[in-house]
């Protein structure tokens, strides 16, 4: 099985500019058939050509994930980043074609639960909204609480407060409204679960919140699309494909493996689902890993790493690969 | 910590550990018989939570032994009561008006705590809320594969189905969902050929 | 394609049979002279035409004949259908998964009709024709699993993915090797596979775990998994044993040919879309030993892998006792000759029995 999930071609078929920040995209399939239907909370990665360079980006489906038609997606314009959202936002358009992956979930609603209880910031309001329209088709309790910056800048608020007017709460950080935290996990009935997409500061929070209050782990959800960092620029050497590739100062080790034409297995892309787990046969350096998958002792032991988000400084850096 | 060393098995089958602190609201310990002293156990190094603590004990037959030493804890509320089947209504009350951060504290024979984490786990408490800790009789609660019928405080192996009437030999095999162990007919491919009942563990 | 369906029974009188079709299909599970578990695991994709392999879901001349022994064990035991009530999306998932693949397969025998949610299916070797709402259950007879189990061979398991784990939490089991339903539902990959012996030790499930939990969707894997069973009987599931084990016994040098069965299960795992669930159905092919061993190379084979199979296996999947009457009958159809590699039959390059 090559890596990642399945391609499907996909021509452009809407560019909706909803804020300063946040551009909607609409796909259709370019052989006019219709989507595989996926779970809420779903990312599909895109495949960018920017001249000689493939980015390759996950991003959290918005559609609807019962019957799609059309695919959707939010992307927030990065400035200090390595360079995607301002590709998608400034050299994308209606009518270009390019490659979306079949749906890969690593944030999924526990169906079991008795309420969804879901607390987004910024541009992680993305999944919800898919999951939200699945539980709207279904029937289901949830409540969401939506922290956003400004009134402008707040996608989708008022297409959420329209149509789910009791189970919406916004919180604006310019007129100092914050989400109360302690009280509203506090009194949640049993078989409440909780999830919690946004920057890494708000995840935290949330998380070490809910923990204190007794939560049990099992109740508690999170998505952090960690981007890869940027590093000094290293050599690895992959020992299968008798290749060395030398990983500049703003691509992946995993985006530097594929340009050099080796395939390598991924789904997240983001160092939080295991698949590009790959073992390292020699180093003489530091590995600075960066990934949530890995355990300490893993971290310790050297002879693994995730290439997605990880980089390394030393000297020399052999890979099963 | 059980003062039995169960001997290592199936993954199915449940390992208990000892009692540990755990943050929360609210607290509950549902224990029977020799459960108490686990209880005392944890309380001694947890005094703070008594406040926030609910305990409902079955002495069984450790009659009064440790009812005034319970007593002394000052929870919040005790319970003794003289069987499983009469706390049943009192614990489906606290649960049904429970709050996420509760942590529940099972402790005593394997067949009361079974029981209360499957009464507890169908009331929407994640089986992660939920600690177990063996002390007292080594006896099982072991589910027929054939009838279904349930029978308790089963010590021997083979032993007798309480409801068809099968010889059923002892599995290690265990539902969570169900709270029971399985028992399977012991003489199913020689009928009437039943081995002599030994003591489990034994 | 036209099928000739068997009106055949798997229990009482046991009129079983399979073709000289059926029988050069029949999935023989070993690919070399001696068996040890291993994670097995390849893609689910079209494999040799004509094969059980090609298809996403196989549909046999015992189809018919299967349903019908279906129906009767869950009219005497309804216990073997259930689903854990957040399992009913995984269910619709499921039943959309069947009805495409077989609708696309074997056009000749079945038919989807999709005008929005308003689908109609019609199943004729079963004389079924239901319009229903896709996503209502009040729309169906029964619960969706049910509904489309009792129309495709094979157990079907729904695994709900969560906490780093595969839980078991709907299932219609009535061909099942010797595992309850009803006990076994809710349990996660570990605890219903607690009972296997030595696999655990060897890694197997561990690996295996992780490889299910990355299935990804439009990627389906397979495997195959065997047993032994006495007499053609699909039903032999721990709530009957009392029934059904007494059977082992009832076999000697002179029937041993007959009724001594090679249970083999074609294992498939699927992503489902709307659920993030998984769907593991786990399609049972029996052959008797007489027939197996008029294939050469399987004659030899299997009298090998009976041979030299660890105790601790030969008991665990119950054949401990019948093993020296096995290897009495078997014995006579290994000549010593090398076999090839793989399971096919390789009819034309193996040559015929030397004894």
């Amino acid at each position: 099985m090559s890596a990642g999930a399945e391609k499907i071609s996909v021509t452009v078929s809407e560019k909706v500019v909803l804020n300063d920040l946040v551009t909607r995209f609409q796909f259709k399939r370019t052989d006019g058939g219709s989507f595989p239907a996926f779970s809420g909370g779903a990312h599909t990665v895109i495949e960018m050509k920017d001249g000689d360079m493939t980015r390759l980006n996950p991003y959290s489906l918005m559609s609807n994930p019962l019957l799609p038609d059309v695919y959707e997606i939010s992307i927030r314009r990065d400035e200090d980043g390595r360079g995607g959202s301002k590709f998608m936002h400034d050299k994308v358009n209606v009518g270009d074609e390019m490659v979306l992956s079949y749906p890969v979930n690593l944030f999924s609603l526990d169906l079991r639960a008795r309420k969804q209880l879901m607390i987004a910031g910024g541009i992680g309001i993305t999944p919800f909204i898919a999951q939200i329209k699945q539980m709207s088709l279904l029937g289901g309790n949830f409540e969401l609480h939506y922290s956003v910056r400004t009134k402008s800048l707040g996608s989708y608020v008022d297409e959420l407060m329209d149509q789910h007017p009791n189970n919406v709460h916004i919180y604006h950080d310019d007129q100092e409204e914050r989400i109360e935290l302690e009280q509203l996990l506090s009194g949640q009935p049993l078989g409440t679960h909780v999830y919690v997409c946004g920057p890494k500061g708000m995840i935290d929070w949330v998380r070490s919140t809910a923990q204190s209050l007794g939560w049990p782990e099992s109740s508690i959800h999170f998505e952090e699309f960690l981007a890869p960092q940027s590093g000094k620029p290293f050599s690895a050497t992959l020992s299968k494909s008798n290749v060395t590739v030398e990983v500049g100062e703003h691509e992946s080790l995993l985006e530097a493996i594929e340009r050099a034409g080796v395939d390598a297995p991924y789904l997240c892309r983001g160092g939080a689902c295991g698949q590009c787990e790959t073992r390292v046969l020699e180093h003489d350096g530091e590995i600075k890993h960066h990934d949530h998958w890995l355990e300490d002792e893993e971290r310790a032991c050297g002879d693994k790493i995730m290439p997605c988000v990880s980089r390394f400084e030393g000297k020399t850096l052999v890979l099963d690969r | 910590m059980t003062d039995f060393e169960f001997p290592p098995s199936i993954d199915s089958r449940p390992v208990y550990g000892k009692l540990e602190t755990r943050p929360g609201h609210a607290h509950l310990f549902i224990a029977d018989a020799e459960g108490a002293a686990a209880i005392l156990d944890f309380a001694a190094a947890n005094a703070d939570i008594m406040a926030n603590s609910h305990i409902i004990y079955i002495p069984k037959d450790c009659g009064e032994k440790y009812v005034a030493q319970l007593e002394a804890l000052n929870a919040s509320q005790l319970y003794v009561g003289p069987s499983y089947p009469a706390a049943m209504s009192r614990i489906n009350h606290v649960l049904a008006t429970a709050h996420m951060g509760i942590q529940l504290y099972l402790a005593g024979t394997e067949g009361l705590m079974s029981e209360t984490r499957t009464t507890a786990t169908n009331a929407g408490v994640s089986l992660d809320s939920i600690q177990l800790e063996h002390r007292g009789s080594l006896s099982r609660r072991m589910q027929c594969v054939h009838c279904k019928g349930i029978t308790e405080n089963v010590i021997t192996d083979p032993y007798v189905c309480s409801h068809c009437g099968l010889n059923l030999f002892v599995r290690d095999h265990y539902s969570e969902r169900l709270g029971v162990f399985q028992g399977v007919r012991v003489d199913a491919e020689d009928h009437g050929n039943v081995p002599d009942a030994v003591e489990l563990y034994k | 394609m036209t099928i000739q369906f068997n009106d055949e029974t798997f229990k009482d009188d046991y009129t079983f049979k399979n073709s000289k079709k059926a029988l050069a299909r029949f999935p023989f599970p070993f690919h070399e002279d001696s068996y040890m578990y291993s994670v097995n695991l390849e893609p689910h994709v079209t494999t040799r035409s004509g094969s059980v392999f090609e298809k996403g879901f196989d549909v046999d001349e015992h189809y018919v004949s299967e349903m019908r022994d279906r129906a009767e064990v869950l009219a005497q035991d309804p216990l073997r259908s259930q689903s854990l009530p957040h399992m009913t999306l995984a269910g619709w998932d499921f039943l959309e998964l069947v009805m495409e693949n077989k609708a696309k397969d074997y056009p000749d025998l079945f038919e989807l009709h999709k005008d929005g949610s308003t689908w109609r299916w019609i199943n004729k070797p079963l004389g079924i024709d239901d319009t229903f709402t896709f996503l209502d259950d009040t729309t169906l007879p029964y619960g969706p699993l049910e509904y489309i189990g009792r129309q495709t061979q094979g157990d079907h398991v729904l695994l709900d993915q969560r906490e780093d784990n595969l839980w078991a939490d709907a299932g219609i089991v009535t061909t099942q090797a010797d595992w309850s339903l009803d006990f076994d539902i809710g349990m996660n990959f570990n605890q219903w596979h607690a009972p296997v012996p030595l696999a655990a030790e060897l890694g197997i499930f561990k690996r295996a775990l992780k490889f299910l939990m990355n299935i990804q969707l439009g990627a389906p894997a397979r495997r195959l998994n065997w047993t032994m069973t006495v007499n053609p009987l699909l039903d032999t599931s721990p709530e009957n044993y009392a029934e059904w084990g007494i059977q082992k016994t009832d076999m000697n040098v002179d029937t041993v040919g007959a009724k001594q069965h090679l249970r083999v299960e074609l294992q498939t795992l699927w992503r489902l879309p709307r659920s993030n669930a998984l769907v593991f159905p786990i399609r049972c092919y029996l052959a008797s030993f007489e027939d197996i061993a008029t294939v050469p190379k399987w004659g030899r084979r299997l009298h090998r892998v009976v041979r030299d199979i660890p105790d601790e296996l030969a008991t665990y999947k119950g054949f401990i006792d019948n093993k020296p009457l096995m290897l009495d009958f078997l014995s006579k159809f290994d000549d010593g000759l090398p076999t090839s590699d793989g399971i096919w039959p390789d009819i034309e390059t193996e040559p015929p029995l030397q004894k």
